[in-house]
């Protein structure tokens, strides 16, 4: 029985629940829903949801919880001694889903019975042939202790399905019946939906920090997994980026944060005056209908998604910085190699961020008090005085705020550094040589063949955990001066 | 009368003003209007540098990108030989499946071959040449049609097969025989071949609606690649996202915004909202990766796992966007129902959650257009790199299945070596923009349509 058919039967028992609930209650109450508590309805919707959230929840904690358990069984199966050179307990235990998957398999094309599935004195060499023959696939041939750990893996879990089902449907049942049973006249089924409802409300908000605590929890692990196998003093004050999938690699984010940073600095150098001016013109000197057509306009640079930069970053600007600054181009310097390069994601990626900046510097702007413009416009400055004399220095908090935003927002950026920034690491001070960010590093450590017990592999959960903090501590310590800033004009 | 009283020995005041005139600015003035003017024209410097780049932008995009809806055909007439289909002559499906696409190419030179004679071309070229200016896809399109009508073979049956990319660049102007010499895939003879029958009308740019609906193409065929399949494979993304976000996104929102008593809880679930919005959509790329994948062992390039992972990062934006609906409806709406003996539930469910709905709908919609364009995220789950060859077999598949999305699929592109795939990312570009603009003109219409000022 699939996972869709058990939701579909405690949908249809919810739906009987909510009528049977309903005409019981009219009952007791001779049928004159004047003498009933709460409406006629909610004594419907306590049986449905009695009987469904409980099973739901159950269902849901049921999924999450069984592959640990089974998975942390089936491990203490494996023998030390069968653990070969060069592989781990995370390698084997891949391997042994594997070939459950392909047990399962062969059993559903009926190359396989049941009975052979899970025979444990079955002859390896005979059993593996077979996996072939119903073209499962197999990465390694098959030993016996991997096979007796598949096979209790597929005994467990089939086992522990079963388990489920019939433990979800009858919680269904005992909650349609205890909700039943309660419903009479004098019932306050109305307080108790409601309290449901709102225990329901709360998950919901509940669910943002389950993310977070999942993002921090997730990431954490790998990275715990990825220090004892990796010296962390090499990670964090390392010298060399050299990931080598042989062993024996050089991981350090150092390299790969002077990338990071390098594009960062080049994009805010491009988004800050540009977007800074914007904001101070829209919202200083711009007549109503100019800014009404000049602001929205800016902020369709926002709303365009980051692949489309990315594409524009690689096909158009790059080529456009070689034909200007590479050999035999239009300035004839010769100085860049290949359209990959720092000038060219931070180029782009500064364009990503001038409506960004401008927006919330337009904000900022506007929130400074008429009478400080009113004040110092009396005493004869200029227009342009007051604004740099005055309003910027007012504004400067909730502007650096902007900024660090700005800069959190380029540090975490993606694609455009994965399509143009290029791949190599190193700590070079030329705009126009390729280098390599945290986040390019992340995707390519994580995509194609991965092998989740190498170091080269958990370098990346490593990176990521750090991305998480700088741009939360950025982002945390940009509210704040924003918050701070407001406050003292409000 | 003090004020024309003068102490006589006062030095007797010269007929130039100290201040000078107020006709006449002194330097200082002008230095400081210049100022001015210049601090004014670096304002509109900026702005006009910001919309150069949208300028430039879009005019790249339309430009590089509308060759793409576009491809090179070449129409032929031909004869579906029974003896090379169907040799045993009982049309039985099972044997005309054995015969390969390889089987079909001689069916198509001769095709070219007889076409060449009938327009009265003269060429050196052989068949085999000829037929080389046709799409690798041809032959399988021909033996798609067979398969699906056997009942043809051994009529002559007009056909319209796409060209080779290095044919179709050459018409679109990207290819020319300068930048051909040292390609073996197509020689200068052949594009003269196929200026001959450019001028006999057989071979002509036409538009492609394989592009829109079709499927993603191996590397040598970038002129049969299509982004359709991926398009499902983003619906069924935006299905989950919808699914999921809009109803936790509003009840989370009614939760912080109705319920939520001043509490630690509160303040950290408001301070983790905010957050979620801020953090890099990588990071929510290795959450999917470690826990989708890794932990609960989803399948791996499923668009199910894509729209769970895009899902976590919309919840921030349509959280925001609804509590700033809900807050919009005013107290008086909240404090009539109460009065009337509504619970403070039935006050929520009844009467302000139906009044912010155009609010709601509005910021779900935005969330939803900022989730389809997202690609980070999914390059870790490993929706890149899978050539979306066949669309999903029903509604089940398409979540489970492996596939692609739109924004992955112009990434994929944008990777692979041959030039003509770039403007296939192009034109992959103006159609994610497309449905964006759609969803957002939606957004605004609902916003000034249904919008309530109280």
């Amino acid at each position: 029985m699939a996972l869709s058919w058990l939701l579909l039967i405690l949908l249809a028992l919810a739906v009987l629940g909510y009528f049977i609930g309903r005409s019981r209650a009219l009952a007791s109450a001779g049928g004159d829903s004047r003498d009933l508590h709460s409406l006629p309805s909610y004594y419907g919707y306590n049986v449905a949801l009695t009987s469904l959230i409980p099973a739901l929840g159950l269902l849901v904690i049921w999924l999450l919880v069984q592959p640990m358990i089974v998975s942390s069984t089936v491990t203490s199966l494996i023998p030390d001694d069968s653990i070969s050179e060069g592989s781990n307990r995370g390698l084997i235990m891949s391997e042994v889903r594997r070939v459950a998957d392909g047990l399962d398999g062969a059993v559903a094309k009926g190359a396989l019975t049941e009975q052979e599935a899970r025979n444990a004195d079955t002859d390896v060499d005979a059993l593996t042939a077979k996996l072939k023959d119903a073209r499962q696939v197999l990465t390694q041939d098959l030993t016996k202790p991997i096979l007796l750990a598949a096979q209790k893996h597929r005994v467990m879990n089939a086992a522990g399905t079963v388990a489920m089902q019939v433990s979800v449907l009858l919680l269904a049942l005992m909650g349609a019946a205890f909700a039943y049973v309660r419903t009479h006249k004098d019932f306050r089924a109305r307080n108790v939906v409601e309290q449901g409802i709102l225990a329901l409300l709360l998950l919901a908000a509940s669910i943002a920090i389950l993310t977070t605590v999942g993002i921090v929890l997730s990431m954490l692990f790998e990275t715990m997994n990825f220090f004892q196998m990796h010296s962390w003093k090499d990670f964090f004050f390392g010298s060399t980026w050299a990931p080598n999938f042989r062993g024996g690699s050089e991981l350090s984010i150092l390299p790969l944060l002077w990338g990071t940073l390098y594009i960062s600095v080049i994009a805010l150098l491009v988004a800050v005056p540009i977007g800074l001016f914007a904001a101070i013109y829209l919202s200083e000197y711009a007549s109503g209908i100019t800014r009404a057509i000049a602001k929205p306009l800016l902020e369709i640079l926002a709303g365009i998604p980051t692949i489309v930069y990315g594409l524009f970053a690689l096909l158009t600007v790059g080529p456009a910085l070689v034909s200007m600054f590479g050999d035999g181009g239009m300035l004839g310097v010769g100085w860049m190699a290949s359209s990959n390069a720092v000038l060219t994601a931070g180029l782009v990626m500064g364009i990503m961020l001038i409506p960004f900046v401008s927006s919330l510097s337009d904000d900022i702007i506007n929130a400074v008090p008429q009478s400080m413009r009113d004040g110092s416009l009396g005493l004869g400055a200029t227009h342009s005085e007051t604004v740099r004399q005055v309003i910027l220095p007012a504004a400067l908090p909730g502007i650096v705020g902007a900024v660090l935003l700005a800069a959190s927002r380029a540090i975490g950026e993606t694609m455009i550094v994965v399509m143009a920034a290029g791949a190599i690491a190193k700590f070079s001070g030329n705009p126009f040589e390729a280098m390599t960010t945290i986040t390019t590093r992340i995707v390519s450590q994580l995509t194609g063949d991965t092998d989740f017990a190498s170091p080269e592999t958990l370098v990346a959960f490593a990176l990521g955990l750090t991305l998480f903090i700088i741009t939360l501590g950025l982002n945390i310590f940009a509210l704040y001066i924003v918050r701070k800033y407001r406050e003292q004009y409000e | 009368m003090t004020d024309i009283t003068q102490t006589p020995n006062a030095p007797v005041p010269s007929d130039k003003p100290k201040g000078g005139s107020l006709f006449e600015k002194d330097p200082r003035t002008k230095r400081r209007n210049a100022a001015e003017g210049r601090f004014k024209m670096y304002g509109i410097a900026a702005i006009g540098v910001g919309l150069l780049m949208l300028v430039v932008l879009v005019t790249n995009i339309v430009t590089a990108g509308m060759g793409a809806f576009q491809q090179t055909f070449l129409e032929l007439d031909v004869t579906l030989l029974e003896s090379k289909l169907d040799k045993k002559g009982n049309r039985n499906i099972d044997d005309i499946k054995k015969v390969s696409t390889f089987g079909y190419a001689p069916l198509v030179s001769a095709a070219l071959e007889s076409e060449v004679e009938k327009l009265g071309i003269q060429t050196d070229l052989k068949p085999k040449k000829m037929a080389g200016i046709l799409s690798k896809a041809a032959m399988a399109k021909l033996r798609n049609y067979v398969v699906a009508n056997p009942d043809e073979i051994g009529k002559t049956v007009s056909f319209r097969f796409l060209a080779n990319s290095r044919v179709d660049g050459y018409i679109k102007g990207r290819v020319t025989r300068a930048s051909i010499a040292n390609d073996k895939s197509i020689s200068s003879e052949q594009l003269d071949f196929v200026d001959q029958l450019i001028d006999a009308g057989v071979l002509y740019k036409a538009f492609d609606p394989d592009f829109i609906f079709g499927a993603d193409a191996s590397d040598q065929r970038p002129e049969a690649a299509g982004i359709g399949v991926s398009m499902l494979g983003s619906l069924f993304m935006m299905l989950v996202v919808l699914a999921l976000a809009l109803p936790i996104g509003v009840a989370a929102s009614i939760y912080l915004e109705e319920f939520a008593p001043q509490n630690r809880l509160t303040d950290i679930i408001e301070v983790n909202i905010s957050n979620l919005a801020a953090v890099p959509s990588i990071v929510f790329g290795i959450l999917g990766l470690a826990v989708f994948i890794n932990y609960m062992h989803l399948p791996t390039s499923a668009p199910l796992v894509g729209g769970l992972v895009l899902t976590l990062m919309t919840l921030p934006t349509i959280i925001i966007s609804t509590r700033a609906s809900l807050k919009a409806v005013p107290p008086s709406i909240r404090d009539a129902a109460l009065g009337v003996g509504a619970s403070k539930m039935q006050a929520v469910f009844h009467h302000v959650l139906p009044l912010a709905a155009p609010g709601i709908l509005t910021g779900t919609i935005i969330g939803l257009a900022q989730a389809l364009g997202e690609t980070a995220p999914l390059l870790l789950i490993g929706m890149v790199g899978f050539i979306a060859s066949n669309p999903p077999d029903g509604i089940v598949e398409g979540f489970l299945s492996p596939n692609s999305a739109m924004p992955a699929q112009i990434y994929e592109w944008s990777k692979r070596a041959d030039p003509a795939f770039y403007e296939r990312a192009w034109g992959g570009i103006i159609i994610l923009l497309l449905f964006l603009v759609t969803m957002n003109t939606i957004a605004v219409i609902l916003r000034r349509r249904f919008e309530r000022r109280w």
